[in-house]
């Protein structure tokens, strides 16, 4: 065309980013890359390799290597030979090594950017503008982390070798994410990228040796699943960190249950991007495009599900069209692109199998009049309205462009429909009026809520999942305890122990005959006798019969959740003052009976009945003092905004008592979660059932409202796998053998509910600790100006 | 107002008429300023033109400059300086090394005090450029409301054919719409034939939203453009309160089928700044509210820059402010 003509129609025309820097720096490679290992580029042991492609293009980029069990057997040991010397490095040293790895990605940003943008696809806009500046940022945010660590995590240490899987979407971003917290804490790594895009890591592994970081701290190992399997199953990783699929998260929680692995998994998502009547709509309509068609709309946390409230709905959908109109599908080198390539051929596929299965569904499809590329790996934004909530686009992650609209009438509803999906990622808010935006906020079950924005990340702020979203935070100081634990004490070895009853009970004592008491079960704030009908016996140390308590089962446990659900509502909701209040009285209601209850201790256990009751009293009164003082924060966001990083309890939670110290068990482990907010079904320690039995009768007279505190006695792990499986249940700690470690994490994979192990017997958690393991922390994001 | 030099490929629309004061439009006034902030910032990140596009959207650019004289040391002297410069705005050899020597190219008008309407007219006398005239007391707008009209009418009958009015801030910051309704419809009758543009002064309003109802008010009293400010003020046209005002434009335009223009104006000085500007009308309006019926920039230095540009991009080199002939 002729500049006159151009000047007629001013079209934007090609505006391409050079891509030669990074294909030099393939071809510096001879287009080859080994494994990183200790420091080192070394031959995979597989001798295979694999390609990985331009999805832009479906031309090939370079060849992996295939790393196999062996390499990740070698990565390992550099991993666990460098954390002896890297776990003992100063803070202020691995800060200086953070800082430089700062340093040396703002320099080469643009050749990360534009190596992100040929492996994965993506717009160069956001590479260059998003993920590489908070890569970036990353590193300089945990830098800080390890220059304080000594101060303000006192007391602990970090974990060891850590096994880091990351997804696709961010390369490199989510490769800061694992590593940057993991090496500030002192731990040292073997990471794996994804297949489709190891490039950039690979391009990270030179960073690290231009700064001379000392060998085996990070090793980057590349493959598919079986590498990452190989990672996951591999006995000297002491934690996996992984994000990804929740179906992949799911097979990870099995491989390592039972095995002492510490584990968090950041997982899928179909996070509700609600607008309100009273939103700003221009601005809405950029939040959706920020929310679904960034990055393609392969984000765990993207906003595919616009709910719109009923009487502004078809004024959203028509901006929005026009708005679609205007987007630019195409290259992703190109500077002017708002979505660039999917990912591969097969994640395109799904994409069309999903939308056809929407149309099918009978949901309206409405895609821009333009046609997107046919070379390459395209899909063009896509809108689909009248969806029903109960279709398949509407609950299934379709990780794409596509957006499935709703509609809703009041508040209420909207909160109704957000939190009508198994994950629990994210969620936008967009109208005007504060009040109702922070109402609302509150209600929805996700880890992270963006009011009148949306997609907004930042080192100082944590990012992670509810329910099947998975568990563990990564960014701000709520992350760093996933790369840290307790350091051991050595007093701990010497806390008393209960002593189990002999193998033959002997016979009764001859004298004047108790009054037969009757233990039942607690369930909806009702004492109730066992469904199955059975009595359970309960032997003293000695092996003498001292009574009986009910024999609970599946049904037990069932209606117990129940009441649990129930009553979780309304006790989240009541205030920490009222929360302590109650605490309190229920420790005031306990003295009362403490020579009681020292007896049954000492009876059941052999232990220092006395000295345990004054302790379950102290302990109730910690929780508490906690229920109006564990207060969140306010992150340092880098922009105009407040980040509220509020503790929220979990929910419905299953609590298998050790069996030491019954009382004071469940003064500490009951009252915490309590008063943290959380409702309960208590599984006393067979070795003591008597005193949580005992223990209902103080908590009828001290307020405590029905179905908040839940008592089921009987076997240990028949209850705990129920309560693991039990998909209403959001988090369950278990304290036991470690064959009952296995079996609760193994069946806690249904829903990804969070899961504490604890061992049968020896010093109870600190409150520190459980106050964590009570809570879960959302971040909401409010950004503000007049 | 456009000029037989420049083609449309709309017919000209009809002039907007404005409509009854309706308050209603008002309360629909949600501005979110920092989600606004956002898309301001990203609008330039997201779209770039390069090589022939730009040059081309820089040739176009000019054609929406509205190439303004606003001083108080102004004499006919530099008034015919710059007239010259708007009926040629590019140096011919320039033009012809770009291809495109037959190209007819003037800015979209050319703007000054009323004292200085007629040595204007005379300048431009057969070129199509329209003479525009800052009025209503510019850029206060606290002189008496008689007068204010009377300014008007005599500005028209000294041949300005574009009058650009400034509004009363103090009905804004303390919500008078009513009266703000009034004012400008008494300015829009006194402006009879010729086109008028409401300066809002939008840094002197206070907040994006009280920007927001301004426009609406402003377009509901028959406003032909809106723009931004006098260059007078501390904060004078941004991509923030302009991105406000073109949403507002696109509002009236669904509410009403009518079409009003877009003024920035004050601290647009660089190429990068007009294709940035461009780029928004593009993104938020469309091609047509690129056209100089519907976009103007208010400039002076501007269009030295574009020239520097446009000697880039045809010469390889880059360019010195010396070659390029004063207004």
């Amino acid at each position: 065309m002729t500049l006159t003509e151009l000047m007629e129609t001013l079209p934007y025309g090609p505006a391409p980013e050079a891509a030669q820097p990074a294909l030099d720096w393939i071809q510096a490679h001879k287009g080859r890359f080994q494994l990183f290992i200790a420091g080192r580029w070394r031959k995979p042991a597989s001798q295979e390799w694999f390609t990985t492609f331009n999805p832009a293009s479906g031309q090939p980029l370079a060849e992996v290597a295939q790393a196999n069990a062996a390499d990740v057997d070698e990565a390992v040991k550099a991993a666990r030979k460098a954390f002896a010397s890297w776990s003992q490095t100063k803070g202020h040293v691995r800060a200086r090594y953070l800082y430089a790895i700062a340093r040396q990605i703002q320099k080469h940003a643009r050749l990360f950017a534009v190596l992100e943008t040929l492996d994965n696809g993506k717009p160069i806009r956001e590479t260059r503008d998003i993920d590489i500046p908070l890569v970036a940022r990353h590193f300089y945010y945990h830098a800080g982390w390890a220059q304080l660590m000594e101060s303000e995590l006192a007391g602990y240490g970090p974990v060891g070798v850590v096994g880091q899987i990351i997804p696709w979407n961010f390369p490199l971003l989510m490769l800061a994410w694992k590593i940057a917290p993991a090496l500030a804490m002192g731990n040292t790594v073997v990471l794996k990228p994804a297949e489709f895009t190891p490039l950039t890591a690979l391009l990270f592994a030179e960073i690290c040796q231009q700064i001379g970081l000392p060998p085996g701290v990070v090793n980057i190992i590349t493959g598919d699943g079986k590498t990452g399997a190989a990672l996951v199953e591999h006995p000297g990783v002491d934690k996996i960190a992984f994000t990804g699929s929740t179906e992949v998260g799911r097979l990870i929680r099995k491989a390592t249950a039972g095995s002492g692995k510490k584990l968090s998994l950041e997982l899928g998502g179909k996070s509700p991007f609600v607008v309100f009547e009273d939103a700003d709509l221009d601005s809405a309509v950029e939040g959706v495009v920020d929310a679904i068609w960034f990055n393609q709309g392969q984000v765990c946390c993207a906003g595919s599900r616009l709910l719109v409230q009923e009487g502004i709905a078809e004024k959203m959908y028509a901006k929005l069209r026009a708005r679609m109109e205007k987007l630019r599908v195409g290259d992703p080198l190109d500077k002017a692109v708002d979505i660039g390539a999917i990912i591969a051929p097969v994640q395109l596929q799904k994409i069309q199998r999903l939308v056809q299965k929407g149309v099918e569904e009978g949901a309206r499809l409405w895609q821009p009049s333009w046609a997107v590329p046919t070379e390459g790996c395209f899909y063009p934004p896509t809108l689909f309205t009248d969806v029903a909530p109960s279709s398949t686009i509407a609950q299934e992650e379709i990780f794409g462009p596509v957006l499935a609209a709703l509609t809703f009438r009041t508040p209420e509803e909207a909160v109704r429909l957000a939190n009508n999906t198994r994950y629990g990622l994210a969620a936008s808010i967009w109208s005007e009026d504060i009040n109702l935006a922070l109402d609302v906020a509150t209600q929805i079950k996700a880890g992270t809520i963006w009011i009148n924005s949306t997609n907004l990340f930042d080192a100082a702020s944590g990012f992670g999942g509810y329910r099947e979203s998975g568990f563990g935070r990564e960014g701000g100081k709520e992350g760093l305890w996933e790369y840290v634990k307790k350091i051991a004490e050595s007093k701990a070895a010497k806390a008393p122990r209960a002593k189990a009853a002999g193998d033959k009970p002997r016979a009764a004592q001859p004298g004047l005959p108790p009054i037969d008491r009757t233990a039942k079960l607690f369930i909806g704030g009702k004492q109730v006798r066992p469904d199955s009908g059975y009595s359970r016996v309960v032997y003293d140390p000695e092996g003498q019969r001292i009574g009986e308590v009910g024999l609970g089962n599946r049904k037990d446990i069932r209606n117990a959740v129940e009441a649990a659900r129930g009553a979780l509502e309304g006790w989240r909701k009541t205030s920490g003052h009222h929360k302590a209040q109650i605490l309190y009285f229920l420790a005031e209601n306990l003295s009362e009976r403490a020579e009681e209850f020292a007896r049954r201790i000492e009876k059941q256990t052999g232990q220092d009945g006395t000295a345990e009751v004054e302790a379950a009293l102290e302990a109730l009164f910690t929780a508490a003092a906690w229920a109006d003082k564990y207060e969140g924060v306010v992150h340092n966001t880098p922009i105009r905004n407040v980040t509220l990083a509020i503790p929220e309890p979990i929910g419905v939670m299953g609590l298998l008592c050790p069996d030491d110290q019954p009382l004071l068990a469940l003064a500490r482990l009951a009252g915490t979660a309590l008063a943290m907010g959380n409702t309960l079904v208590v599984v006393p320690s067979p070795i003591a059932p008597l005193t949580a039995t005992d223990f209902y009768q103080v908590l009828e007279t001290s307020d405590i409202p029905a179905g908040t505190f839940n008592i089921v006695t009987g076997e240990r792990d028949e209850l705990a796998k129920t309560l693991a499986e039990h998909d209403d249940v959001d988090a369950l700690w278990y304290a036991g053998p470690q064959t009952g470690w296995a079996l609760v994490e193994k069946a806690s994979a249904g829903n990804m509910k969070r899961t504490w192990t604890l061992p049968a017997s020896g010093p109870l958690p600190d409150t520190d600790e459980i106050l964590r393991q009570a809570t879960q922390i959302k971040n909401i994001w409010v950004p503000y100006g007049a | 107002m456009a000029t037989a030099t420049l083609p449309h490929t709309h017919p000209l629309p009809e002039r907007n008429p404005g409509t009854p004061f309706d308050p209603g439009a008002l309360e629909g006034a949600l501005v979110n300023k920092s989600a606004v902030e956002r898309r301001a910032a990203t609008l330039p990140t997201r779209r770039t033109v390069k090589k022939e596009w730009q040059a081309a959207w820089l040739l176009h650019a000019i054609r929406t400059i509205d190439l303004t004289t606003l001083s108080g040391d102004d004499t006919p002297g530099t008034v015919r300086r710059l007239c010259a410069k708007a009926r040629q705005p590019v140096r011919p050899e320039l033009l012809r090394d770009l291809g495109i020597p037959h190209l007819r190219l003037t800015t979209g008008a050319v703007c000054v005090y009323h004292e200085m309407v007629p040595v204007a007219v005379e300048a431009l006398e057969g070129s199509g450029i329209p003479v525009a005239a800052v009025s209503t007391g510019f850029p206060a707008g606290l002189n008496p409301h008689r007068l204010k009209l009377q300014e008007i009418e005599a500005s028209v009958a000294a041949g300005a054919s574009e009058i650009d009015i400034v509004i009363s801030r103090r009905h804004v910051l303390t919500g008078n719409w009513k009266a703000l309704y009034q004012e400008v419809r008494d300015f829009r009758e006194a402006c009879g034939p010729a086109h008028m543009k409401s300066i809002l002064a939008v840094g002197e309003l206070g907040t994006l939203k009280n920007v927001y109802k301004a426009s609406m008010v402003c377009m509901q009293a028959g406003s032909d453009f809106i723009k931004t400010s006098t260059g007078k003020e501390a904060i004078n046209a941004t991509l923030q309160n302009s991105l406000v005002m073109v949403r507002a434009i696109r509002a009236f335009y669904e509410q009403t089928g009518y079409k009003v223009g877009f003024k920035p104006a004050g601290g647009i000085r660089s190429a990068k700044q007009a294709l940035d500007w461009l780029i928004l009308m593009k993104e938020e309006l469309g091609h047509e509210w690129m056209q100089p019926h519907l976009f103007r920039i208010g400039a002076s230095a501007l269009l030295n820059d574009i020239e520097r540009q446009l000697e880039h991009f045809a010469y390889g080199r880059y360019a010195s402010m010396q070659y390029q002939p004063l207004g």
